[in-house]
């Protein structure tokens, strides 16, 4: 049983829905005070909880069909894309050790997806 | 306060707390610093390891409780069979306890140095499908596997302060 493309492609979709929700809890937590309703009135809080959801839903979609040694792994994806939101919307610093394990983890994908035959 | 310098701090959740006081009263409440001691290192990480440990058998019991599912049926049809499902409903209440002990251990550890135990995750769930589900192994699911391991390895260490 190899893992069909589509599995692959929403595996990956799922990875770059995850980050936003990342992004979107870090936002919130940002602005997060320690009272009741400034909990409740976070709308970044509850964006991230739905994101993940909807991340969560389209993985599942995705590792249905296929083999998790080659699904699992490419959730990994999502570090690339927060590492980019957190550059654009935090204005973190991208370090060359970011970079490099960025590029180790793209990589890999590439040599993951060569294995699945 | 919400500035750089706040960010940066927030990543020892302890810190974070304080800095939320002083924002809230004034100047006199004390800041309680707990101090990043080896016994508080070592309890994130035994905290994030057991972390792993559930995440990938979350994993598992997700894909079993999946294989289980009707090939064609619809949303609202494939949600109720779900629902009825218990490696899909065990998995998820896995996969939700090893995000809060996650949560747990950063309170008593630095995000970038339990990258690397975190990376696990990915290994333990190639282990476990190469047992239950007989998944097949190559050169390049290998080699791109620990490439993945490396490169979150790298990418949390790098952002040790």
């Amino acid at each position: 049983m190899s893992t069909p493309n589509s599995s692959i492609a929403l595996v990956l979709a799922a990875s770059f829905i995850g980050s936003f929700g990342a992004t979107f809890l870090k936002g919130g937590a940002d602005r997060l005070e320690r009272n009741f309703k400034s909990l409740l009135t976070n709308w970044r809080l509850f964006a991230g909880v739905a994101t993940y959801l909807s991340s969560f839903l389209v993985y599942t979609a995705g590792i249905r069909n296929g083999e998790l040694t080659v699904l699992y792994p490419m959730v990994s994806l999502g570090y690339v894309w927060t590492l980019l939101w957190s550059r654009i919307f935090f204005n973190e610093p991208l370090t060359k050790g970011k970079f490099m394990g960025l590029g180790m983890i793209l990589a890999g994908i590439l040599v993951l997806n060569l294995g699945n035959k | 306060m919400m500035g750089k310098d706040f960010i940066e701090k927030g990543r020892y959740g302890t810190i974070v707390k304080c800095a939320e006081k002083t924002n809230l009263n004034t100047a006199t409440v004390e800041a309680p610093v707990i101090v990043e001691s080896k016994k508080n290192l070592r309890k994130s990480l035994t905290m994030v390891f057991g972390c792993t440990l559930l995440g990938a058998t979350a994993q598992i019991l997700i894909k079993s409780g999946l294989k289980l599912l009707p090939q064609h049926a619809g949303l609202f049809e494939l949600i109720l069979i779900g629902l009825t499902n218990w490696q899909l409903m065990m998995g998820l209440c896995l996969y939700g306890g090893s995000t809060v002990l996650l949560v747990l251990a950063l309170r008593y550890g630095e995000l970038s140095m339990l990258y690397p135990v975190i990376a696990l995750t990915y290994v333990w769930v190639a282990m476990l499908s190469l047992i239950f589900f007989h998944e097949s192994v190559n050169i390049f699911k290998a080699t791109g596997l620990l490439m993945i391991v490396g490169g979150v390895c790298v990418l949390g260490l790098s952002q040790k302060k």
